[in-house]
């Protein structure tokens, strides 16, 4: 039979605020066990939690940037249960009244644009780290990461299969790191996706039975998982089998899905309103300000560069995918660089040095500004794009004014007609045979000609004179 | 060091102290020696820190000698339930689980207290986790009433309230979620008030139930209420259900004034279940106000009936979230020898508690699981808005409330323990003011038959503590009679 899988996101997002959602702790990722700890986080006696009212800044704006409507009125609930991560033994949450709600994100896959709903996004603290020696035994507690701010967004069950689910997980991180709320990182754990998963026979309503996929490292990983898991409740169904309702890991390594614990469909969190918090109360006025704080956020910015720059959807595409590559590029034009070459030297020459090499844009001794300064060189003709490539090379190793390397080494674009024809009728001397080819007709031969020329001229004549010239000579001496 | 200072009231002591007519470490003296003297049949303390008391004394002491201003509680020796937390020596609660514990950092409530010049004595007695209504729940103690030692001093707070009736202490801090500072108070035959939710910071109240929990002190007269007050009011940022609202000078309330004053009696309170000796009592306190101008008002609080319910839904299910962290993970008591989490937990908490607290975190954990939620918790926090209603409109008619403290003066040791909901009525007066949030002050309206204080409940609207001491200082100051010293401790 053929199924169609349907597919909701549950992420977990740390907030970056500088202290943590209830206390004034840091929220430093990398400090040692147990020091980013005070008695409020680690749940003493007679201590009360005063929220971080830049968490819930932080919140709407990502509630905004996901076309939420953001509750005027919100509440912290209480969600109870027992575990030694979880300092209270309950985690405060948000339960009936989330900060934000019934948003969407849109987002393209398989060609194709769609809209993902998004069902809630609300605010609670995240639990401390558990530890445990290999083989057991021992068991420790780190509470650092106890009460730092976490942002819990849902979609609608309105994924329709991995590569929706990737494209999804790819544009709200896109989102998030534009608007500078969480670096997303999700090997440390700032940034955890939980997919739901069922399937139904293609054409019907009425949804299957759904497993929780979760503890992926990684966005390929959850799309790979995905994959899995619908073919495996397809074959499961299609041998007369039931899907169970569980939750179920991801082994990277052997590429399956295994079942970690079945859902006690008992689970009771027993919620209800925390006492020691005051409701959120987001005002009009108070909204209004977070949104006009927000950044361009990545659509719209995708589409500006597209109209304004000129570029291919593609490029534009590529170029917005990071804020910061977004930035340099904005950076190099806003020097007065065509933007199309801008683009190019950018995305296709830099990245690949930067792939290569595994560094960061924003760490790249290439600054915009030397970038723009040797594009400016090949537009004024001082030097070829052939040239470019090694000037570009030279900076990204040494980091040093692309003005400066081409005097150095000496670079400079011959653009003297005189030198160029001389060579000209060197080249067409040194070798008779392919000048009568292209007497004869064949074209083709003359770009091995000019290349001739180049290579005379070790790379530093202008091509278009170059090529200028050689038609000439050719002609005349013909 | 024999000197009769102990029996001062904290005002008294002040103005000795800053008039240099005494010094701090005399009267912390005179009250260790009356504690040395009294305690053992009072039993009141749980730890009491003398060489601490001694030296935060001669840090006072010396201060004034540099002519520094110390505070408008200078010297003044202060007890504090052991439900606060203090750097010095254990909180406990008095339950076995907090056995030992000791805080890292000192209530924001103790904190002004320290900073005002005073003087700690040490740790109360009370009801573990501050439940129960006769201090018998203590799982290190038996407070002894110092009017009759076979008698309970109520509780929760029973420690703070016995230690100001024995002249242990001049001031103690207690804690009130049902009644717990005003019925140990009428028990006792002192002044307490639990002033109206938010006035206080709880920062460093070990949380019962944090919707209705307040702060507020035992006192020996209605000036060293207002005193206290003063000190301890007023937002704090580490408490989010602080109230941001500008803090009066209470004292300026002492007036002996009450002309015109509108007195509620609401109908629900005075039945035929009202003790007649208490009822006799209470309306010969309101014939003193009714001679100094103040006019009685019927009113009704028509949900009256419902507060008791009410309150034990509410109260136990925050308990039950609130004690959910004594684990046995982090600190506190941990049941030894256990193999597994779950079992930590359940011998951790089974060993670890007294069965009055156990009894209501399951009764807690049971009104808010899946299935009971709306039936109980949600339908409790409906009803509860309703008492709150009704208490507005009360006060479109009246400017103070007046009833009885408790429906009884102090019962026996061991009466009421083998039945915990005729122990639960013990509280049918005062529980209502904690579900309204509004302030309420309990203090001796005489003596019974038996020798035993009664108590006079006092309410007003919400942050109307100035009223509330208008009436109280006017009675006391026109009421014709001093309580005197208890019996048992003369």
């Amino acid at each position: 039979m053929k199924y169609e899988p349907v597919i909701g996101m549950e992420v977990h997002v740390e907030l970056s605020t500088k202290s943590k959602v209830f206390c004034g702790c840091s929220t430093n990722f990398h400090a040692p066990a147990n020091s980013n700890v005070c008695p409020v986080c680690l749940g003493m006696p007679g201590v009360l939690p005063v929220i971080n009212k830049r968490a819930v800044e932080m919140s709407v704006m990502v509630g905004l940037a996901l076309n939420c409507t953001i509750s005027r009125w919100s509440k912290m609930d209480r969600k109870n249960y027992f575990y030694p991560d979880l300092a209270k033994n309950y985690q405060i949450s948000q339960y009936d009244l989330p900060l934000c709600h019934d948003g969407f994100i849109d987002i393209k896959a398989n060609g194709t644009s769609k809209r993902i709903g998004i069902t809630r996004a609300h605010l609670e603290e995240d639990t401390a780290r558990n530890t445990h020696t290999i083989g057991g035994g021992d068991s420790g507690v780190d509470f650092n990461r106890c009460g730092v701010t976490l942002l819990e967004i849902v979609t609608e069950p309105d994924i329709r299969g991995a590569e929706e689910a990737f494209a999804y997980l790819t544009e709200l991180k896109q989102l998030l790191r534009y608007l500078d709320v969480s670096d997303c990182n999700m090997e440390e754990g700032s940034l955890r996706a939980e997919a739901n998963i069922s399937i139904r026979p293609t054409g019907t309503e009425s949804f299957g039975t759904k497993t929780e996929v979760k503890n992926v490292a990684s966005f390929s990983g959850i799309q790979k998982a995905i994959e899995f898991e619908i073919a495996r409740q397809a074959k499961l169904i299609d041998e007369g089998g039931k899907v169970v309702q569980e939750t179920r890991g991801w082994d990277a390594d052997r590429g399956i899905t295994f079942s970690q614990r079945a859902k006690e469909s008992a689970h009771d969190y027993r919620y209800f309103p925390d006492p020691d918090l005051v409701p959120i109360v987001v005002d009009e006025a108070w909204e209004g300000r977070i949104r006009e704080s927000l950044p361009e956020l990545p659509q719209a910015r995708r589409a500006r560069f597209e109209s304004g720059y000129g570029l291919s959807a593609y490029d534009a595409g590529v170029l917005t995918a990071e804020k910061e590559m977004a930035d340099y590029y904005e950076a190099v034009v806003k020097q007065g660089c065509a933007p199309k070459q801008a683009a190019n030297w950018l995305s296709v020459e830099l990245q690949a040095l930067l792939t290569e090499h595994k560094q960061e844009l924003t760490a790249s001794k290439v600054t915009a500004d030397r970038l723009a300064a040797m594009l400016k060189l090949i537009e004024d003709g001082t030097i070829s794009g052939k040239i470019a490539k090694e000037v570009l090379l030279d900076m990204f190793e040494s980091g040093k004014e692309p003005k400066a390397i081409v005097e150095e080494k000496n670079l400079v674009q011959i653009s003297d007609t005189s030198a160029i024809e001389s060579a000209a009728r060197e080249v067409i001397a040194a070798n008779p045979g392919p000048v009568a080819e292209f007497r004869s007709g064949k074209e083709k031969t003359f770009g091995f000609l000019v290349g001739q020329l180049m290579k005379a001229t070790k790379g530093k004549a202008n091509p278009q004179m170059a090529n200028e010239v050689l038609r000439k000579v050719l002609k005349e001496t013909e | 060091m024999s000197n009769d200072w102990y029996k001062k009231t904290a005002h008294e002591i002040r103005d000795a102290v800053r008039a240099k007519k005494v010094t701090a470490l005399e009267v912390t003296e005179s009250h260790l020696a009356r504690i040395e003297d009294v305690d053992g049949k009072v039993k009141a303390f749980t730890d009491v820190w003398a060489d601490a008391a001694r030296n935060q004394a001669k840090a006072v002491d010396a201060r004034i000698k540099n002519g520094e201003d110390v505070g408008v509680l200078a010297g003044v020796p202060i007890g504090l339930k052991d439900v606060f937390c203090t750097k010095r020596g254990t909180t406990t609660c008095c339950s076995k689980i907090l056995k030992g514990y000791r805080s890292p950092f000192d209530g924001t409530a103790v904190e002004r207290l320290q900073n005002a010049g005073a003087v700690f004595l040490g740790k109360l007695n009370m009801d573990e986790f501050a439940m129960g209504s006769s201090t018998e729940n203590s799982s290190v103690q038996i407070t002894r009433n110092p009017w009759n030692l076979d008698c309970v001093p109520g509780g929760s707070s029973g420690g703070s309230a016995a230690a100001i009736a024995a002249d242990e202490c001049a001031i103690t801090l207690g804690s009130d979620t049902g009644g717990s500072i005003r019925q140990p108070a009428a028990c006792v035959g002192c002044v307490g008030i639990k002033p109206t939710y938010g006035r206080i910071s709880r920062y460093g109240l070990v949380a019962f139930a944090s919707s209705l929990d307040q702060i507020g002190p035992f006192t020996k007269d209605v000036e060293d209420t207002a005193i206290a007050l003063n000190v301890m009011c007023g937002r704090d940022p580490k408490d989010s259900t602080s109230a941001d609202l500008a803090v009066p000078d209470f004292t300026k309330s002492l007036k002996a004034d009450v002309s015109g004053l509108r007195i509620g009696l609401p109908k629900e309170y005075y039945t035929d279940a009202l003790n007649a000796e208490m009822r006799e009592k209470i309306m010969d306190a309101v014939k003193v106000l009714e001679r100094q101008g103040a006019k009685v008002v019927e009113v009704s609080l028509p949900h009256t009936d419902y507060a008791i319910a009410v309150y034990y839904i509410i109260c136990t299910a925050e308990a039950s979230a609130n004690l959910a962290r004594f684990d046995g993970v982090r600190y506190g008591y941990r049941a030894p020898g256990v193999g597994s989490t779950q079992e930590l937990y359940t011998r951790t908490k089974t060993d670890g508690y007294g069965p009055e607290v156990r009894r209501r975190i399951m009764l807690g954990t049971y009104v808010l699981s899946s299935g009971y939620y709306d039936a109980y918790y949600l339908k409790a926090q409906k009803v509860r808005s309703l008492i709150r209603k009704d208490f507005t409109d009360a006060f479109e008619k009246c400017d103070v409330v007046l009833t009885p403290t408790s429906p009884t003066a102090a019962f026996k040791i061991g009466e009421k323990s083998a039945n915990p909901l005729e122990m639960y009525l013990s509280d049918i007066y005062t529980i209502s003011v904690n579900l309204a949030g509004i302030p309420g002050l309990s203090m001796p309206c005489g003596l019974v038959a038996s020798g035993l204080p009664a108590g006079i409940q006092i309410m007003a609207k919400p942050f109307d503590e100035e009223t509330i001491l208008r009436v109280a200082y006017t009675y006391e100051q026109k009421r014709g009679f001093e309580m005197g010293t208890p019996t048992a401790v003369k």
